[in-house]
Parts: C-alpha cells; sequence; structure tokens
C-alpha cells in the first residue's frame, strides 16, 4: 500500500494533504492509496479524507492530541510494516521534516526530502528536489522497496474530493512514552492572513529605515492589498519585526502569486525563501541590488515616495 | 558532559554554485562551516564556560577538505576533532548512521546538529541521528538552558514557539536567535593548531549510500525585468500598479 499521513489542524484537513493525495495517486506504486489520522476528536478529519483515498486507517487517542516526532515516527512505522507500505507520504510541515527521518530509520528506508516531483518506474523512485539554498533543482533516485517521502509545500495540484467515501478502520498502536515536555507554547497570531497562504506577499527590509517605517510602506501597501507581510533576516534581528514574518533560509518559504520587495538587496538566503515566487516586484534605490536580477517589474527610487504614490494609485 | 557538535563544511552562500557533468562542482568553490552548524558548536562552548565540567568535540564526516572546517571549529574554541574521511557522497540517513557509532564511542552525552544544511536544505541528519541512538530530540531550539541533567528551551513549532524540557542525552538541532557564533582570534587559531584532530577511516561503519544523485541544474526562471525609473515617484507608481493589474493581473 501507499501509506500517506494526514496532516490536519483545528478539526480540518490541511492543504498539504489534498497534495498528498495527487502525489500517492500519481506516483506508480503499486496496493491502495491509505491515509493514516493520528490526533484525538478526528471524525471530521477521517471523513474529508475518505472521500481522497482507498482507505482510511484512525487513530483517535486523547495522547495523540499533543504532536511528538518519537510518537509520531513510531505510528507510522508501525502502520507501514503492518500493512507492507511500498512508500510512505509525510508533509513538507516543519513536523513532518522533523519525524520523518526517524520513519526512515525505523524502516531502513531511504529519504526523500522536500520533493518538488516524484515518480516509481520498475521499482525505482526518481524525486527532484531543490538544494543548495533553493539555487539547484538536483535529481535523485531511490532503489527500495519502500521509500519515505515528505512533499514540499504547495508544489503537487490539491486532488478533488470524490463522492464514495473510503471504509475506515481504526487501529491498534504500541507508542513510546513522551521524552519531550512541552511547558508552553506561544502562537503568533495575526490579524493578517498567513504568510503560508497569501496570493500577495508585501516584505520590508532594511531600506524602510526603521519599524515605523515598515508600518507606513510595507503595512501600508499589504492593507490596501488584502496581503500577508513578509520581513528580511535583518530586520527581524534588529527587532523592527517578528520571527514569525521571517522569509528566506532560516524564516519561511513562500510561494505567491505575486511578492512584493521594498527596501530588500536580495541576499541568496532570502532568496531562497521567495525566488520561486510567480511574479517578483522590487522597489529599491540602488539599482544594482540583487534584487532586481529575479524581479518581473520594479522601480529603482525612493521607497518613502514611491510605496506611499502606489498606495494611492491601488486605492484609486 | 561531553559534547558533541556535527559540522558540515558547504558552499559559502556568497559563492555562485557551478554544475559540471550533470553535478555540483565544488572543487573550485570557497567552502565554509554551515552557520547552522556554528550556532551549535558556539552554545556547546557556552555550556563549556559557564562552568559545567564539558568537552567539546566536533565530528565532521566527508573528503580531506574538512578539515579546514574542523580547524575553524578548534579556533573557535573546541577541545578535539574527528575527522571521518571518505570520499562517498552521504545522504543525511547514511551519515547519521556514522554520526551515532561515533557517539557511541565517545560516550557523548548531548548532540548539536544545524536546524538546516545550506548544501541540501535536509532537516533529517539530527533527526535520524537521535533515532539511531534511542534518544530524544529538540528541533529548530532558538533558546537552551542546562541544569545538571536536564535541558529546558524554546523552539520553533508549527505556528509559533514551544518551550519545552528534556532529559540527557538528547540531540539538539540549532535556529537562528540561539546565540551570535563567535569569531577564531589569532592566538587562538595559532592554539589550534596544536590541538587533536584525529583522523578515522570510514571502513569500520559500513555505511552505503540510501541515495543517488543523477542530475543537477541551476534553476533559471525567466524573469521579465521590467524596471522602470522612480525619478517621478507618482508617475512610475501609477505605471507599475497599472501593469500589475492589466499586465501580470496580479492584484484587483
Amino acid at each position: 500500500m501507499i501509506l500517506m499521513v494526514v496532516e490536519h489542524a483545528n478539526g480540518k484537513l490541511s492543504k498539504s494533504t489534498y497534495e498528498m493525495a495527487t502525489c500517492a495517486r500519481e506516483l506508480g506504486r503499486e496496493g491502495p492509496v491509505t491515509a493514516l489520522v493520528l490526533g484525538y476528536a478526528t471524525a471530521t478529519v477521517a471523513n474529508e479524507v475518505a472521500l481522497l483515498v482507498d482507505q482510511v486507517l484512525v487513530a483517535d487517542h486523547a495522547e495523540l492530541a499533543q504532536y511528538d516526532p518519537e510518537i509520531w515516527s513510531a505510528a507510522v512505522a508501525q502502520i507501514a510494516s503492518e500493512g507492507d507500505a511500498n512508500a510512505v507520504l509525510i508533509g513538507g510541515s516543519r513536523s513532518g521534516r522533523e519525524y520523518s527521518p526517524r520513519v526512515a530509520v525505523k524502516l531502513d528506508a531511504p529519504l526523500l526530502e522536500d520533493v518538488v516531483s516524484v515518480v516509481s518506474t520498475e521499482g525505482v523512485v526518481l524525486a527532484e528536489r531543490y538544494t543548495y539554498l533553493a539555487r539547484v533543482t538536483e535529481k535523485v533516485t531511490a532503489d527500495a522497496p519502500v521509500v519515505v517521502i515528505t512533499l514540499k509545500q504547495a508544489a503537487f495540484a490539491a486532488a478533488t474530493s470524490g463522492t464514495q467515501a473510503a471504509e475506515q478502520f481504526d487501529v491498534e498502536l504500541t507508542l513510546p512514552q513522551r521524552r519531550v515536555q512541552i511547558t508552553g507554547k506561544s502562537l503568533e497570531k495575526s490579524s493578517r492572513i498567513s504568510l503560508a497562504e497569501a496570493e500577495i506577499v508585501v516584505a520590508g527590509g532594511r531600506g524602510v529605515g526603521s519599524a515605523e517605517g515598515f508600518r507606513t510602506l510595507v503595512e501600508g501597501l499589504a492593507d490596501v492589498l488584502g496581503a500577508a507581510v513578509g520581513a528580511t533576516r535583518a530586520i527581524v534581528d534588529t527587532g523592527w519585526r517578528p520571527y514569525s514574518e521571517q522569509v528566506g533560509q532560516t524564516g519561511k518559504t513562500v510561494q505567491p502569486k505575486i511578492y512584493i520587495a521594498i527596501g530588500i538587496s536580495g541576499a541568496v538566503q532570502h532568496l531562497s525563501g521567495m525566488g520561486k515566487s510567480k511574479c517578483i516586484v522590487a522597489i529599491n534605490k540602488d539599482a544594482d541590488a540583487p534584487i532586481f536580477k529575479v524581479a518581473d517589474y520594479g522601480i529603482v527610487g525612493d521607497v518613502n515616495q514611491i510605496v506611499p504614490a502606489m498606495i494611492a494609485a491601488v486605492r484609486k | 558532559m561531553r559534547i558533541l557538535a556535527l559540522i558540515r563544511q558547504v558552499l559559502d552562500a556568497e559563492e555562485t554554485v557551478r554544475i559540471r557533468a550533470g553535478e555540483v562542482d565544488l572543487s573550485a568553490s570557497k567552502l565554509v562551516v554551515d552557520t547552522m552548524d556554528e550556532y551549535g558548536v558556539e552554545q556547546a562552548l557556552r555550556i563549556r564556560e559557564s562552568g559545567v565540567d564539558a568537552e567539546v568535540i566536533a565530528l565532521a564526516i566527508g573528503a580531506e577538505r574538512n578539515r579546514e572546517a574542523l580547524r575553524t571549529v578548534l579556533a573557535m574554541g573546541a577541545d578535539c576533532a574527528i575527522h571521518v574521511t571518505t570520499e562517498l557522497a552521504l545522504d543525511p540517513i547514511a551519515l547519521s548512521k556514522v554520526a551515532a557509532q561515533v557517539a557511541q564511542q565517545e560516550k557523548i552525552d548531548l548532540i548539536f546538529c544545524g536546524g538546516q544544511q545550506a548544501d541540501w536544505d535536509s532537516h533529517a541528519l539530527g533527526a535520524a541521528t537521535a533515532e539511531r541512538l534511542q534518544w530524544p530530540q529538540a528541533t529548530w531550539v532558538s533558546a537552551l538552558e542546562i541544569h545538571g541533567q536536564t535541558l529546558t528551551g524554546r523552539h520553533d513549532a508549527e505556528d509559533g514557539s514551544e518551550m519545552f524540557s528534556v532529559q540527557l542525552p538528547a540531540v539538539v538541532t540549532t535556529q537562528q536567535g540561539l546565540n551570535e557564533p563567535r569569531y577564531p582570534t589569532v592566538p587562538n587559531i595559532m592554539r589550534a593548531k596544536k590541538k587533536e584532530l584525529r583522523v578515522v577511516s570510514m571502513e569500520s561503519f559500513q555505511v552505503e549510500p540510501k541515495l543517488k544523485v543523477i542530475g543537477a541544474e541551476i534553476q533559471v526562471r525567466a524573469r521579465l525585468h521590467k524596471i522602470l525609473d522612480g525619478k517621478d515617484a507618482s508617475a512610475a507608481a501609477a505605471e507599475l500598479v497599472e501593469l500589475l493589474r492589466n499586465e501580470a493581473r496580479v492584484i484587483a
């Protein structure tokens, strides 16, 4: 079977689960597409995913309410072994990429991380993935009876739900003790739409001059466009903006329809987080800034004059 | 306490990636210690400097050039270094087998590893090493304290951050914000030349790559490069908004 581990949050399937279903259907390995739901109070999620796959395995326990890499990897490896899975698909979220290496070690399987395409032909899996800060696309192969694959977010089209619901089965799991205690959480709540899901992102760098400049220019433009807000590492480090807004190598990776970079020079670490955006717009006073090399549109000029003029033009 | 810092030597981010015969060619490129690994070294040194009786051991696995990276880490202040030599291109799952065996041989209590690697863009080495040792892991750690056998700290989770607590032995992977890594000073660079750098052959570890890289291409994405002169700010802004609305059709 092809096993996919369902990603869900707040009682709903995540977009990545629909993407996994597409990947599973087109992978080219034998067997039923099987969804594994791990969590607590997951009935809605299980019913939703039943419209995407051939069968659903459900482990609905209070002890699965809080994610843990050791518990998740033990559960997934147990089901993969018992069901003789030939592929295990895991989302490319922080947690998916955290526990998937443990699953690979448990199954003595190759791990294909954060793939943007994957196909299995005569037992050999061929995948493409981005490397070198997303500057290179590498093709890798794995020749093994079972492979563990994490999927890059938004790289696969979302599958559409069918009308026939697949059968659901409860599974018994032998789970390890939780060893990492989570003693507190600080959720970064924002009234804005999330960076990962936004179609429009307006981002600011050192060129906005100050925290106040960021609010007027970047947030000002984002407000009129209904956009999410992003920032470079440099201004997160200075404390002007929270880490949750950072785009780049050590922050978030985004792929919106349009990315508007205001006062951002375009260091390679930043480009690795936004270079796949469909349309890139740059506004910067330095005509030689590397950001212009990846820009579809741009203005060379003073952000303090141009951005307010853009806000006015959008309002018109 | 014995602390192991996993070190990977990667392409300097400022360098251009070169491809030859379908693979990334680093032979003429400047290589550096992965920044994410430097956070781990720095944190290990701070634990030792805080008065904990700790020894900091750096481990690199790979071609001979890796010794430069280990010398850098010794100059930062690590006590000794181990270089497992191999010309094999090993994926993180294969590498973790070596790292875990070295950790056992060296009676390690705490391992630091970079949260993400700048060459493979991988997150796997720390978690896979933890699994092989049957240790817990804390990933993307941006603040860390140690009290006896207990590690407490903060790490990045799916949306926001979490405070955690875990008992040693454990694997910690790093994240930006954990610390500001120090630069080696000239006296420390001189001192580092006398520190132990042990070279070990790969053969004893019985490792085979799980993946094969069969091609690599530099990403080129055609961009329009319509760059306007902003001397007349309002005219340029109006023209840009018009282009985004009616040509690119990306805003309403």
